[in-house]
């Protein structure tokens, strides 16, 4: 996973908890991975896998009652995000790391034009002034693609369509030229022609400004496009990790498996979509062994009570689960328990 | 039905708990008060010896300026001005009501025309119409006032019914007609009626306190409850020549005053937090500040 | 935006015709008339004769015309008590009353405003919930209880301020024009901090809400994001949606902050129209009386009118 550089960003035992009326919920539970400089990551997981978490983690955005757990280590530039103080993290946050959000729609100031908006990550990080902050948007805004920039600058978000309130958002993210940009579910909510030209937008934009991407998705299918490594997360850790064909060619986890299984492809003869029987566990209440066992359709005793680690599959390529101890076991699949239990709900 | 699961939220809010318990001393002190006491509210006693005396042992909120033991007065004035307000709510309520569904309902132009009313009628600053009316038909008996106090307070909850039908009667035309046959007015009751009930005795509870202040400000000029029924405003009305003096006078029924209306607020505002817990209403009145817990998915709702 | 605006204009014209005519007949409707106090000088027939010369012997309808009539002329009829035109009365008194209640709007927008904001960002600390209480105990205060605890406490108690009235009623003419403003001042203190409280409970209750549901919002978190100072992601961000709630709220409060002047104008002998309202219900003075509660919905129409165009102004998704 190392590149013989230091990588841009390491991110180290990333624990977030969620201290509720309900219990603490352990949202992100020792998640660890790195990313290199111009390199696009998939972070791919269903929701509640804590995937969004880690992401507004890695920009300390985690309000109370949540909180970064102590002893967590996200290492960017040199220093650890986790425990600088708040004016050198918001020098962080839009400039050197931005974050392109899922609902564009939601994500702009309705009161604002969208050019000050973008404007005012110049101004915040004092790069500029109101002029040049203003010039600087509106170039960007040409970058990704608007037409008549100038004239667009002036308006509000509810007067432009969803894919180019998105486009905003993205320009907003990298007016500042960040080192990495974590995008959220960037095209969950956008129809499937405008999702495929944001999705080029980014490639192009990462090509350009040799910026690195971690692309957080639930969708495999804009994984296998646009990355070059996947972590697939599930039950707030790291369950498997391995570039991009790799994955698609060997899965190794169960979930992984499933996931590419449940994957609807073209030219396919199936009358209902496959799902993965049962739902994700509450974060309060992981359970002790290995989190997916219940779902799991090659789990045994060892499963339920033992806890696995990262086993190393293959160069760069890891997966939490011990069939990679016995890989005699993945002959015997069976129903998985929440179906024997009687409720797939 | 609906309310009982609201009704047991409601009771655990600690402050919810103190305003029932306390409008429900109030309502057995207005009842059964004034027999306990043995001075009764308009009686006179000594003229010269307990004129004007401040409060003391015997006399626990002094005397008036009529000799008149302000206590007895408070209590007695309590089943008026209580009465008065639970009674022109109900009347508002009714009518409110009835003319929120018949716009909703009928819709077009007379809804039209029965809105532009109601804007004309809620630009009348309520204050200044009851004194218009109370002031040129004085003395107004009780039963008017009660009329008057009803007939002037609907207009809010007319709009907030009004947006519920019509909400209501949309659904009814997109499909559940069809689906559920010719029972389309049933289903609007069945259907309006929930969703209209918990805003309506919130938009009550509110009311009534804000009645009895009203209520009793009238009275403190002159043209609300006549003597020599003892409301709480006319209480004022004896004292406001000597109030100087008299600080007695201004202050208890004042404060009793203040704690009712609180207490009713506080109910109203708790009961809004627990019978609309989830309010999707884009014209929201403001919610106290009760502590609701969030959920863990909430939190976490981006995965 | 400017059809709309036409519209509005239109809406609110309909509106004040409405309020007249319902004003008009529940005040000529009552029982009596101008001329109906006894006095032994007054034989039936002066009675008779007034009545002619004033209109009050024909019937409604026509009374309601001529009345349409006068109005659209400016006339607003004639006070027998204060022996002048009703027009002269109001050129008098509404001065008073716009100053008093424009101040207190606005002190009390203000000071709702920023109170709100502050229980929102320190929701459920020792701030919140002290604040919250003392302002629903303060919104649960009468409105006339309140200005007379204030009388009470500074007038009486502690000499402080002046016991009411607009300015001294020997002095004020005699003092030079810095020492006259003072004592305006000085008399408008305690009338202007009765209705600012009263109100800004209310602002400041609804501003809470406004923020609580701002703060949460996704753009809020985008700004975050961006590196702005948590400073400007509540003042300027959260707060600049926020406030377009509180524009809407302006409209409904008008009618209940004018119904709180009566009574703080009662309380503390402030001559404005609620003062004027008051003692002419005593006097039977009916023109007053059905102008001063026109004037009164008029302010009314035209502040919703002024809250209309606020918002869209602070909104631009309202302009297109």
């Amino acid at each position: 996973m190392a590149e013989t550089n230091a990588p841009l960003l390491r991110v180290h035992d990333l624990r977030t908890y969620f201290y509720t009326d309900g219990g603490v919920a352990r949202a992100v539970d020792g998640v660890s991975f790195e990313i290199a400089a111009g390199e696009t990551v998939g972070l791919v997981g269903e929701s509640g896998c804590g995937k969004s978490v880690t992401a507004l983690s890695l920009l300390r955005l985690i309000r109370p009652p949540g909180r970064i757990e102590p002893g967590s280590e996200i290492e960017f530039d040199g220093k650890n995000l986790v425990t600088i103080d708040e004016a050198a993290m918001r020098a962080v946050r839009g400039a050197r790391i931005s974050m392109v959000f899922q609902e564009p729609m939601s994500a702009l100031n309705p009161v604002f034009t969208v050019g000050d908006q973008i404007a005012e990550v110049v101004r915040v990080h004092h790069a500029g002034s109101k002029r040049e902050a203003w010039d600087r948007a509106v170039a960007m805004l040409d970058t990704v693609g608007i037409p008549a920039p100038a004239q667009r600058a002036h308006e509000y978000p509810h007067q432009l369509s969803g894919g180019m309130r998105q486009r905003i958002v993205i320009a907003m993210a990298l007016v500042m030229n960040p080192a990495l940009v974590i995008a959220d579910e960037p095209t969950t909510a956008l129809d499937v022609t405008i999702q495929a030209q944001i999705l080029e937008l980014l490639r192009s934009l990462q090509t350009k400004f040799g910026t690195s991407i971690l692309l957080i998705t639930h969708d495999l299918g804009v994984v296998a496009e646009s990355v070059s490594r996947v972590i697939v997360m599930y039950g707030g850790e790291v369950v498997e990790e391995a570039a991009v064909a790799e994955l698609f060619a060997r899965a190794h986890h169960p979930y992984t498996e499933g996931l590419l299984h449940a994957m609807p492809q073209v030219g396919q003869e199936r009358e209902r979509l496959a799902t993965i029987p049962g739902t994700v566990p509450p974060p309060t209440a992981w359970p002790a062994g290995c989190r997916f066992h219940d779902r799991c359709p090659y789990a045994w005793e060892r499963c339920v009570a033992e806890h696995p680690p990262l086993y190393q599959i293959g160069a760069g390529h890891v997966s939490r689960c011990h069939l990679a101890d016995e890989p005699e076991r993945r002959a015997q699949k069976h129903e998985p328990l929440v179906v024997a239990a009687g409720s797939s709900s | 039905m609906h309310s009982n699961p609201g009704l047991r939220r409601l009771l655990t809010h600690r402050s919810a708990r103190w305003a029932l318990a306390t409008i429900a001393v109030l309502v057995v002190a207005a009842i059964v008060g004034p027999w306990l006491i043995s001075y009764g509210g308009a009686e006179q006693l000594d003229i010269v010896r307990l004129k004007n005396t401040p409060p003391s042992w015997s006399h626990w909120f002094g005397t008036d300026q009529y000799s008149r033991d302000v206590l007895s007065r408070v209590l007695s004035g309590a089943r008026i001005s209580l009465a008065v307000a639970s009674l022109s709510v109900l009347f508002a309520i009714t009518i409110g009501t009835t003319y929120g569904l018949v716009a909703g309902y009928v819709g077009g132009a007379i809804d039209g025309a029965m809105m532009r009313v109601l804007d004309g009628a809620l630009s009348i600053p309520r204050v200044l119409l009851l004194l218009a009316v109370l002031g040129l038909w004085h003395p107004v008996p009780l039963s008017g006032l009660i009329l008057l106090l009803g007939g002037t307070g609907w207009f809010a909850l007319s709009r907030l019914v009004r947006a519920e039908t019509m909400t209501a009667r949309r659904l009814e035309y997109i499909g559940a007609a069809e689906a559920l046959g010719a029972s389309g007015r049933r289903i609007l009751f069945r259907h309006l009626l929930p969703n209209v009930a918990g805003p309506i005795i919130v938009s009550a509870t509110l009311s009534v306190g804000n009645v009895i202040a009203l209520e009793a400000g009238l009275s403190y000029l002159g043209i609300g409850a006549q003597p020599p029924t003892p409301s709480w405003g006319s209480i004022f009305l004896d004292g406001v020549d000597f109030y100087a003096g008299n600080w007695w006078v201004v202050l208890f029924p004042g404060l009793a005053i203040v704690a009712t209306v609180l207490a009713f607020n506080v109910l109203g505002d708790a009961l809004r937090d627990a019978l609309d817990p989830r309010q999707l209403h884009s014209h929201r009145v403001p919610s106290g500040p009760s502590a609701t817990s969030t959920s863990v998915n909430e939190l976490l709702k981006n995965g | 935006m400017r059809r709309t605006l036409a519209a509005r204009l239109l809406q609110s014209v309909v509106v004040v015709f409405i309020v007249t005519t319902i004003t008009f007949f529940v005040v000529r409707l009552a029982p009596g008339d101008p001329f109906s106090y006894d006095s032994t000088a007054i034989t039936p027939a002066v009675r008779a004769h007034w009545r002619a010369q004033f209109g009050y012997d024909q019937p409604l309808g026509v009374q309601y015309v001529k009345y349409l009539a006068s109005v659209a002329h400016g006339q607003f009829g004639y006070s027998f008590e204060r022996h002048e035109p009703v027009v002269a009365a109001l050129r008098e008194t509404l001065p008073n009353t716009l100053l008093l209640a424009g101040l207190a709007l606005g002190a009390s927008f203000l000071l709702g405003v920023v109170v709100g904001v502050v229980q929102a960002t320190h929701r459920g600390r020792w701030f919140d919930r002290v604040s919250s209480g003392l302002l629903l105990t303060l919104y649960s205060l009468p409105d006339f209880w309140g200005a007379l605890m204030m009388l009470l406490l500074f007038s009486y108690w502690w000499r402080l301020l002046p016991a009411g009235g607009a300015v001294d009623p020997v002095m004020h003419d005699y003092l030079p024009a810095g020492r006259a403003l003072l004592d305006r001042i000085s008399h408008l203190v305690l009338p202007a901090t009765s209705l600012t409280l009263l109100t800004t409970a209310a602002v400041a209750r609804y501003q809470r809400s406004a923020m609580l549901d701002a703060l949460p919002a996704d753009y809020v978190r985008t700004a975050r994001a961006k590196g702005v100072p948590e400073r400007g992601v509540v003042w300027c961000h959260a707060l600049r949606t926020a406030l377009t709630p509180m524009v809407v709220l302006l409209g409904l409060l008008l009618p209940a902050l004018l119904g709180g002047t009566v009574f703080v104008e009662k309380v503390f002998s402030w001559p404005g129209i609620g003062y004027l309202a008051v003692s002419a219900i005593n006097a039977r003075d009916y023109d007053v009386v059905t102008a001063t509660v026109v004037v009164g919905s008029v302010l009314v129409v035209i502040g919703n009118l002024l809250a209309d165009l606020l918002h869209a102004a602070i909104d631009p998704r309202l302009r297109a």
